[in-house]
This record gives C-alpha cells, sequence and structure tokens, in this order.
C-alpha cells in the first residue's frame, strides 16, 4: 500500500506546489503507516532524489519529453496505471492547473472520490475526511470520500513545504504512453514573473488607483519583495491590468502569506478570492472600505503619498 | 456542430453564508439564485457566440436538480440557446452530477460539452475533467480562447505564470474562464423567448457517490485591523517584517 504524489514540472524544475503535495503526501502517508512514492511523467533537469527531503521515499519516472507537454487525457492512463502497479489508496495532486485537469479524470477512471482544494490532511480516525474550502473561501466543508480509492487535490499555498534530510530512491517505471490528442502549439510565459497562484507575497491594486499609468508603484514595492501583482475585477475589466491578474471570486483564488491591497474597496466578491491569505494589509483612503474589516494591518491614507515612504522604507530594510 | 453547455445553479455572489441542520446543511432561506459566473459569462456566451457565427450550430444547455432550477434555466435561455435539459436529480457529488451530464452528452450526439471553471460554491473545478474522461475525449481546462474550424478546435489555456495555445479534434470538452467572452445582458425579446423554448425533462442513470459532505465550517473572525497613522507608513513596514513576519 502506499500514497502516491503527482510530480508536476515546468521548464526543467519541480513546481513548488508539487513540493508542498510532497511534503503532504509524505505526512499522510506515515499518518497511514504506508509507503510514500513519487511519479513524474517527463523529463527535467532537477535532482528527483531532493524529493526525499520532502519524506518521499521513492520517485518513479516516465522519462519521455513528449510528455512535457500536457495531456491530461493521456496522463490519467498513465497514473492510473502506476496506482494499480504500485498499490496506491490515495494519489495526492496540487489543484494547481495541471491538478485541476488530472484530478477529476483520473478520479472518473478509478471511480476514486475527489477532494479538490483540500486545505488540510485528512482525518483518517474512523473514516477518511478532508477539509476542502467552499464558497469561494468563505467556508470550509469537510467532505468524506467513500470509495477504497482517494484523490486529494492540494491547494497551492495551503500546506508547507518540509526540508528534511531523506534522499528519495530514483526509478524507472514503465507504463503504457497513449498518443496525445491535445497539441500544444506555442507557450507564452511572462518572463521573471512569479505565477499568482503560487505567490507567497501578493502586491494588489484596484481602481482607486485611478489609471493603468499609476501601477509603478505596485510593480515596484512588488518586485522589492518578491512579490506578485493581483488586481480587482473592475481593473482588468477596464484593460489596465491583464485578465490573469483579476482575483476574485470570479477571477484567480489567491490564500499568500501577504496580501497587500492598495485603492481596493473590498467588495464581497474581492473578498472571497483573497480572504484565506494569512496576514491582509489594506490602503484606502476611505475609513469605511469594508477592507478594514476583513484586514490584519491597514492605513488610511492616500496611496499616492503613502505609497512612495513604504517603498522607501522597504528598501532600506533590504539594504537597497 | 452541436454544442452542450452545462449550467449549474449558485447562490448570488452576495449571499450569506450560513448553515443549518448542526452544520451540515447551507441555510438558503432568504437567497437569491443566479446562473454560476463561469457558466454564465463564458462558456454560455461564448457558445452563442459561436452560433451566431454559424448559425447551423445547434445550442443546448443541461442542468442537474430538481424542478427548483427551472427558474435559472429559463434565466440561461432568455441569452441564448435551442433547448434545455434538466436531468431529474437532487445533485449529489461532482462524480454522479458529471455521470448524468455524460449520459446527456451520449444520448445525444454533442461535438463540444462547454462548462465554466468551476462553480462559486463548491469551488470543485471537476465536472468537465469527469465528464471528458467518461466519453473518454480530449479536454482543456481553464480556457480563455476558443474557435472552431470545422473538426478542430484551437484554445488558449492558462499555464502559471502565461498561456498555452492547444489544439485538438471535436468531440471536446473545454472548461471556461475569464477571457473566453463578455458577460451579456439578456434582452426582453430573449426573456420572452426563453418561456417558450423546450425544457426537457430526463431520468437520471444510477450512480453511486464517491464522497459526501460531512459538515461545514466559517473560518475564524479576524482579530480586528491594526491601524497605521498615514503620516508614518515606515511604522507599517517594521511591523510586517517584525511582527507579522511576512516580509
Ligand atoms: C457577480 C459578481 C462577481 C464579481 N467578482 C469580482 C471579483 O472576482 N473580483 C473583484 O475584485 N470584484 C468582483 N466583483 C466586483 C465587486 O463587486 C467590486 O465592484 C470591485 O471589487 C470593486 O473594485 P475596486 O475595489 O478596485 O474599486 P472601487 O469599489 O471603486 O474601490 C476603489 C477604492 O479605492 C479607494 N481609493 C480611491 N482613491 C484612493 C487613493 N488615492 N488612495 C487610497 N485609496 C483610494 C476608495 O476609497 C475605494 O475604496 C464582482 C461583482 C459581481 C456582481
Amino acid at each position: 500500500m502506499s500514497v502516491l504524489v503527482y510530480i508536476d514540472h515546468t521548464d526543467g524544475e519541480i513546481k513548488k506546489s508539487s513540493l508542498e503535495a510532497a511534503s503532504y503526501g509524505a505526512q499522510l502517508a506515515s499518518q497511514l503507516g504506508v509507503a510514500a512514492h513519487g511519479l513524474v511523467l517527463g523529463t527535467l533537469n532537477a535532482d528527483l532524489s531532493a524529493l526525499g527531503k520532502q519524506g518521499l521515499q521513492k520517485v518513479h519516472q516516465v522519462k519521455n519529453d513528449s510528455l512535457n507537454q500536457f495531456d491530461p487525457g493521456q496522463q490519467a492512463v498513465m497514473v492510473a496505471e502506476a496506482v494499480t502497479s504500485l498499490a496506491a489508496t490515495v494519489v495526492v495532486v496540487s489543484n494547481n492547473v495541471t491538478g485541476k485537469a488530472l484530478g477529476p479524470r483520473l478520479s472518473a477512471r478509478l471511480k476514486a472520490g475527489l477532494v479538490a482544494g483540500a486545505v488540510a490532511l485528512p482525518d483518517t480516525s474512523n473514516s477518511f475526511v478532508v477539509k476542502k474550502a467552499v464558497f469561494s473561501g468563505k467556508a470550509f466543508a469537510q467532505v468524506a470520500v467513500s470509495s477504497p480509492i482517494k484523490i486529494i487535490a492540494l491547494t497551492p499555498n495551503a500546506f508547507s513545504v518540509s526540508n528534511g534530510d531523506g534522499s528519495a530512491e530514483v526509478a524507472d517505471i514503465n507504463l503504457t504512453v497513449p498518443a496525445a490528442k491535445i497539441k500544444v502549439t506555442g507557450t507564452n510565459k511572462i518572463k521573471g514573473q512569479i505565477p499568482l497562484s503560487e505567490a507567497e507575497l501578493v502586491v494588489s491594486g484596484g481602481r482607486g488607483l485611478k489609471g493603468p499609468e499609476n501601477w509603478g508603484m505596485i510593480e515596484e514595492l512588488a518586485d522589492l519583495l518578491g512579490a506578485a501583482t493581483a488586481c480587482s475585477r473592475p481593473v482588468a475589466d477596464s484593460h489596465w491590468r491583464p485578465h490573469h491578474e483579476h482575483v476574485g471570486q470570479t477571477g484567480g483564488a489567491v490564500a499568500p502569506n501577504l496580501y497587500f491591497a492598495v485603492g481596493i474597496s473590498g467588495a464581497i466578491q474581492h473578498l472571497a478570492g483573497v480572504n484565506r491569505s494569512k496576514v491582509i494589509v489594506v490602503i484606502n483612503k476611505d475609513p469605511e472600505a469594508p477592507f478594514f474589516k476583513a484586514a490584519d494591518y491597514g492605513i488610511v491614507g492616500d496611496a499616492f503619498e503613502v505609497m512612495p515612504k513604504i517603498i522607501d522604507s522597504v528598501k532600506k530594510l533590504k539594504g537597497k | 456542430m452541436k454544442i452542450l453547455v452545462c449550467i449549474s445553479k449558485t447562490p448570488d455572489t452576495t449571499a450569506k453564508i450560513a448553515f443549518t441542520d448542526n452544520n451540515t446543511k447551507f441555510a438558503t432561506e432568504g437567497v437569491q439564485w443566479i446562473i454560476n459566473p463561469y457558466d454564465e459569462w463564458y462558456a454560455l456566451v461564448r457558445a452563442i457566440e459561436l452560433k451566431e457565427k454559424d448559425p447551423t450550430t445547434v445550442l443546448h444547455l443541461v442542468n442537474v436538480g430538481g424542478a427548483e432550477n427551472d427558474a435559472i434555466i429559463r434565466k440561461a435561455l432568455a441569452l441564448g440557446g435551442d433547448e434545455a435539459i434538466r436531468v431529474n436529480i437532487e445533485s449529489q457529488d461532482s462524480f454522479t452530477i458529471a455521470s448524468q451530464i455524460a449520459q446527456v452528452a451520449k444520448d445525444g450526439g454533442y461535438d463540444l460539452v462547454f462548462t465554466g471553471k468551476e462553480t462559486i460554491d463548491y469551488n470543485g473545478s471537476s465536472i468537465g475533467g469527469m465528464v471528458a474522461e467518461l466519453l473518454d475525449w480530449p479536454y482543456v481546462s481553464l480556457a480563455t480562447k476558443l474557435d472552431i474550424e470545422g473538426s478542430n478546435a484551437k484554445l488558449t489555456r492558462e499555464i502559471e505564470g502565461g498561456e498555452e495555445t492547444v489544439e485538438a479534434s471535436l468531440p471536446l470538452v473545454v472548461s471556461a474562464q475569464k477571457g473566453m467572452a463578455e458577460q451579456r445582458i439578456p434582452n426582453m425579446k430573449g426573456i420572452m423567448g426563453a418561456r417558450t423554448k423546450p425544457l426537457k425533462v430526463v431520468e437520471p442513470v444510477a450512480v453511486e457517490a464517491l464522497t459526501s459532505i460531512a459538515g461545514f465550517e466559517l473560518p475564524p473572525a479576524k482579530a480586528g485591523v491594526k491601524l497605521v497613522p498615514a503620516d508614518n507608513p515606515e511604522e507599517l513596514v517594521r511591523l510586517l517584517h517584525e511582527e507579522a513576519k511576512v516580509i
């Protein structure tokens, strides 16, 4: 018996969200008293034995370049085969862009109950119950999984990466590679930008910033902190910022360690996407802005006066 | 071409989130219901655009649920679509819903099943992928663009920190998100027309749920905001560094 962690990778590196999934999978395996395995489909530069630091005992790899182009249908067949050959009873994936496509396919293929968006380890005392965020972060549900095989898609940034000193055994695994039905014809990555879903720090701007020409201070602060940038919906709708930066109930959901909101009112639909952030800072000139009710720290003031001073003070802190 | 758009009913985005029956059920009193925004704004509107481009396109909507969902289905029909199908069963879990939709898709001979990227209540992001697997069709998730040329689909999908263009042959399942289309407001003609469009009720296939909800909980309340005076923003940076330890 084992817990099998699907290791997702991009540009030759393991994604941080998969290191979280590996740490989660390994802790779950020790909770259940079974082995913790990893599965890598495709080729990468990273040293896979280092996944031992997250607690995996063995990492199985199908070294095949064509698998670097993601087709969830093809991969679900392969992961399902690995589940059988490794006698896995739980599969852990990250609920990132890959896991959101792979998890449900795998669930339907194996008739294995899926908890998409888990935020904590399961309660396995007498059944198998996993906590997940629902109502766009406004509540949590305890989801009981009744099938013999269980699939958990772990929310990015919800579980910390463990860093022990283990080393995993790395071995090739022989799995049938079905033909891909999805052809990737182009990739457009915004260079040097931190993906919002993986970011530990997020600096976000709203309509209070008046126009796209004023985003310099948001970008500068984000740069200094190593943060990703985000925005409210009207900002993306007015094309001041690209669509992928839109967070909230109808945009992306984020749960960083720090969400730094500037000139955002904190409408309920905005809060829905950001309220699982660990620390929320709000800069708003209106003391009645609803965002202050959801914030940990705040400044009631004009962003155009406050932000330059904050940037200077962060520069000092960072020795720049 | 035949398109099937999945329509889910969700509480309005401003609905108060509370629970009853010892925190096992969502409290529905006073709740306004809407079409799940991802289904409406992105999947349905894009499907309508495809039909406007090629009027021979047949566009059907599907919902899994009881008769209380009919009002929402009519709202969706007011935006567009030729007819709707409701599978008459209380929804249990993602797998049982997906199984019903897959059956409708199989029976109706569709070329494209279109969903929103997730519902704003359960946030499962699962229906599209499950339907695709049950039908053994390709699945493109989190798509921001979709064009059809003959039996070939060209799409753009989200990846971490960017996007990817992909191609796949029909039949195909796609989940849509922001970028795919712009929200539309139904006009009077649409609303009147929706009343007479066919809404077929079909009986479910037997499937067993794989998961169930044991209970709900609300997040712990915030301790309250610590305000820093506007003339001393340096203090905020100090607090974030020394107290919150996040920078
Ligand atoms: C179905 C539905 C779904 C939605 N989904 C989302 C979603 O996913 N995400 C989202 O963000 N919104 C969403 N919305 C919209 C949401 O209701 C709000 O309209 C939106 O979040 C407001 O954006 P904002 O805070 O940037 O702008 P405003 O509400 O215009 O707020 C601007 C704020 O900036 C402050 N301000 C102005 N000038 C300054 C200054 N110089 N310095 C400091 N502060 C200043 C003002 O006091 C104000 O609080 C949705 C709405 C609906 C109906």
